[in-house]
């Protein structure tokens, strides 16, 4: 297998998103946290981008780095005071998790390079906006009209359900 | 290209990094933050799975899409909830967070 | 004539308006509710009669059954369903009239006899109930529809006897009723169930070839039948109910403990007279034996009882043994060689509806005067009350079978059909009928007439009873009258064809002769205030006297039999392997789970990451289980 540009691309996106993800759930300031949790989403954008999903990508990168990150930097300013770290773990708790983790990661790798997947094939092209914007707004067969409206109403239950529960009484 | 099961190892490590944080971390939002880890990496699968092994069809594709709509939902009920905690308790560790037992 | 719905139905209604506005509605205004509805049910049953016999017979000279409206209701195979309908033929049409125009005298009489009591709104919602549903039981159209109504009126029955549910006699007799009853439809239910197993119909009229194969069984599924029959008529030794069912307000005791519902043992039998005739002719026979057995029975007891309900009473359930009887020694279905007791049987039911209900209202006035049911309470009353004196007499001679009245005709029939079957069951239900005319006899004079309770009536003066009482039993009166003039045998008949009834002068004439020999035996004996001669023969024959005033003491052994040997060595032992055995083996179960509980608890322990741990163990053993299959 000859080392290609997108070879290289996906190696440095997936030490990246790795690195960032195991640095998000070990620092010990939560903010620092939250910074990380950004790297690893701004990474998976970026392997979105890969894959010729701009669009998702740019989804990705506004939702979730824009306005996901934003709310958790808020909440965290709001409920931690300065200089407040996590505090050590003990041992047991340490190895439990960790040893339950990796032996859970074995076994799902183990199944998943196991499996035969189908043949897989790589289309390089990106897919057109206005498809993807036919196809959300299509009331035919794999048109996505229906999830699209319940979203919609999800995320009105949201807003008022948010602020029923954080307003003061 | 690059071989799918690469991406595949790539979201698993990423949600077993996850499951770690949201076994161990002891701040409910450190918590949420790893949810938000476990998520994002069954994002990546349906992405992956959506380009390599049914190139014609749009179904992972628009599941991710949900998915990021939803998980924005779920973030700031979350928050919401988070932060009454921190009103009631003056505090967001989860050891304190007992009251349901027995 | 599909109107016949509206028979059922508006009683019905009744029940359920009046039942459910409840106190709401005013007491005079659910009274004339569920009296208009009762008059108009029975103005309908009028024209049904009219229009059914008036619509003449057909070519077989039989008037044509009809069924109006039927709705196949629940059905189990081709020919096995159970419907609800509606069947006009001579007795049920009979019946009709009957029914309606008792429950009618009855609902007007209650104005009267229920005023001011709390609960009238109730007592008429049952009444109507009752009405319904014994409406029902007569025209129904198979054996399971009768089923249903019969638990219905058994119900309402129920209801009614313990209206006065503070009352701790009521309850208990409400209670008995319904046990005893409900024990003998069991024997009903049972009967059913192997008739319809074995000629796979409910009909009352199943195929011929279908029976063929059932004809063994016939006999025991008819016998069953039977119990239910003898519970809901008081046969004995079922019989025990009926006396204690006297509790009930007395227009009740009237309706359904006199006239309707006790018949319909009765109705029961002659429903499935072709049936018992074509192939249980012996079962007939046998049932035959316990309505006279009953009869006699009762009659004894009537002679000595104290308490005027309590003899009317036991003398319906004797005049039940005597319309048993006369179904009872048909020997075929022709009215003119043996089967003349089936006309005779129907012919007594309505008569005896007629004055019996005219007996008990006239005894709801005498109780309402006197404020008591015991004789010792009165005496002399006939100063006081002349028109239910009169009327009181008129029934009085009618069950005892005095010519014109209408008891003498079907009380002669019944005899001349007996006297057809044996000559020693006519004789002893002549004799019957003499001991009838006695005990009758015997309270109408100790009411009316005989030694006053003076200081009792001058303390309080007993007054006649308003008009809304009174008016019923004159129209009873006149009807008890002119009863017996109506051709019966014209109308009903074993065969459906007309019989012409001729009076069997040799048996009316020693019929007429014991009735007035009862009648003298009791004049002598109780007309005079000092009634010596009955004092002396209690005194004398102290020993049966007791044994009869305490009803040959059938409840005691009742009694003896379910507490000493049923409760004691049955019900004491399943109770104490049910208590011990089957409750401490739950309680085991239940002990085990709560120990283990303890046990287990430590893992619920509100901590969200130690059952994060629990869930991805769980998840990981599960698709290792899996990778291993």
């Amino acid at each position: 297998m000859s080392i290609t540009l997108d070879l290289i691309v996906f190696i440095v996106l997936a030490l990246f998103i790795v690195a960032s993800s195991i640095l998000a759930v070990t620092t010990k300031r939560i903010l620092r946290a939250a910074t990380y949790l950004l790297f690893v989403l701004i990474g998976t954008a970026g392997i979105y981008f890969q894959l010729n999903y701009s669009f998702l990508g740019a989804v990705q990168l506004l939702v979730y780095a824009g306005g996901i990150t934003v709310l958790y930097v808020f909440s965290i300013l709001l409920t931690s005071s300065e200089g407040d770290q996590a505090e050590k773990l003990k041992k047991g708790k340490f190895f439990a998790g960790l040893i339950a983790t990796l032996a859970a990661l074995g076994i799902c790798l183990f199944v998943m390079l196991k499996h035969k997947f189908l043949s897989p094939v790589f289309e390089h092209g990106e897919l057109p906006v206005k498809e993807i914007g036919m196809a959300l707004m299509s009331t035919e067969k794999y048109g996505y009209v229906l999830p699209f409206e319940v979203i919609s109403i999800l995320l009105l239950a949201c807003i008022i359900g948010g602020i029923m529960i954080a307003r003061k009484r | 290209m690059v071989q799918m099961e690469y991406y595949l190892i790539v979201s698993t490590i990423m949600m077993f990094v996850g499951i770690y944080g949201f076994l161990t971390r002891r701040n409910l939002l450190a918590m949420l933050i790893s949810v938000e880890l476990i998520l994002n990496s069954v994002d990546i699968n349906f992405v992956v799975f959506n380009r390599f092994l049914f190139p014609g069809q749009l179904e992972g594709f628009f599941f991710s899409l949900f998915a990021i709509g939803i998980s924005a939902a779920e973030t700031a009920v979350a928050i919401a909830i988070i932060i009454n905690i921190y009103r009631n308790m003056r505090n967001i560790q989860v050891k304190n967070l007992n009251k349901l037992k027995w | 004539m599909e109107y016949t719905v509206l028979i059922l139905l508006l009683p019905f209604l009744s029940f359920i308006l009046i039942g459910l506005l409840g106190t709401k509605l005013k007491p005079v205004a659910a009274g004339a509710f569920g009296t208009v509805v009762t008059g108009a049910v029975a103005l309908l049953s009028y024209w049904t009669a009219f229009s059914f016999f008036g619509a003449g017979r057909n070519a077989d000279g039989v008037y044509q059954t009809q069924i109006p409206w039927n709705a196949e209701w629940l059905p189990f195979g081709d020919s096995l369903h159970i419907d609800l309908g509606i069947l006009l033929d001579p007795i049920s049409v009979m019946m009709l009239v009957v029914i309606s125009t008792v429950s009618f005298m009855v609902h007007i009489y209650s104005f009267g006899y229920m005023k001011g009591e709390t609960g009238f709104q109730r007592y008429y919602s049952f009444l109507s109930l009752f009405t319904m549903s014994m409406l029902g039981l007569v025209v129904a159209t198979n054996i399971f529809q009768m089923y249903i109504f019969w638990e219905l009126v058994g119900v309402s029955s129920y209801l009614l006897i313990g209206f006065y549910y503070t009352k701790k006699e009521a309850v208990a007799a409400s209670k008995k009723a319904f046990i005893v009853t409900r024990f003998a439809d069991l024997g009903f239910l049972i009967g059913i169930l192997i008739y319809g197993f074995y000629t796979g119909s409910f009909s009352f009229t199943p195929d011929s070839e279908v029976i063929g194969t059932a004809k063994v069984f016939l006999p025991l599924a008819l016998g069953l039948m039977f119990i239910g029959g003898a519970g809901k008529s008081a046969m004995f030794p079922l019989h025990i109910w009926l006396p204690d069912a006297m509790e009930g307000p007395t227009p009740v005791s009237a309706l359904i403990h006199a006239a309707t519902m006790v018949v319909a043992g009765v109705y029961l039998v002659a429903r499935m007279f072709p049936l018992f005739i074509g192939y249980a002719p012996e079962v007939l026979h046998v049932t035959a034996y316990v309505g006279a057995f009953t009869a006699l029975y009762a009659a004894v007891v009537a002679c000595v009882q104290s308490d005027i309900k309590r003899v009317l009473a036991f003398s319906t359930i004797s005049q039940i043994g005597f319309m048993i009887v006369s179904l009872g020694v048909c020997t075929s279905a022709d009215p003119h060689a043996g089967g003349l007791g089936y006309m005779a049987s129907m012919f007594h039911l309505f008569t005896h509806a007629m004055f019996k209900a005219l007996l008990f209202l006239g005894a709801g006035c005498i109780i309402h005067a006197v404020h008591s049911n015991e004789m010792s309470a009165m005496g002399g009353l006939r100063k006081y009350m002349p028109v239910t004196h009169v009327t009181f007499l008129v029934a009085c001679l009618a069950i005892a079978g005095i010519w014109p009245l209408s008891g003498f005709f079907s009380k002669d029939e019944i005899l001349a059909a007996c006297f057809d079957f044996s000559p020693i069951m006519g004789w002893v239900m002549t004799f019957i009928a003499g001991l009838t005319a006695f005990y009758m006899f015997r309270l109408y004079y100790n009411i009316f007439w005989g030694r006053e309770n003076k200081e009792l009536h001058a303390e309080h003066k007993p007054h006649e009873a308003p008009l809304t009482m009174t008016v019923p039993l004159i129209f009873l009166a006149l009807v008890t009258l002119a009863a017996g003039w109506i051709p019966f045998g014209e109308f009903v008949s074993s065969n459906g064809q007309a019989y012409h009834i001729h009076i069997d002068w040799s048996v009316a004439a020693v019929s007429l002769c014991v009735a007035a020999a009862g009648i003298a035996l009791a004049t002598w004996m109780y007309l005079r205030e000092d009634r010596k001669v009955a004092d002396s023969l209690a005194t004398r024959f102290s020993g049966l006297h007791k044994a009869a005033y305490h009803r040959f003491y059938i409840d005691e052994i009742y009694q003896f039999i379910t507490h000493r040997i049923i409760f004691a060595c049955i019900s004491t032992p399943i109770a104490w392997f049910d208590r011990h055995v089957v409750d401490g083996f739950m309680n085991l179960l239940a002990w085990i789970s709560n120990k283990a509980s303890w046990l287990i608890r430590g893992m619920q322990s509100g901590y969200v990451q130690r059952y994060g741990i629990w869930f991805l163990g769980g998840a990981l053993g599960l698709t290792i289980v899996l990778l291993l299959i």
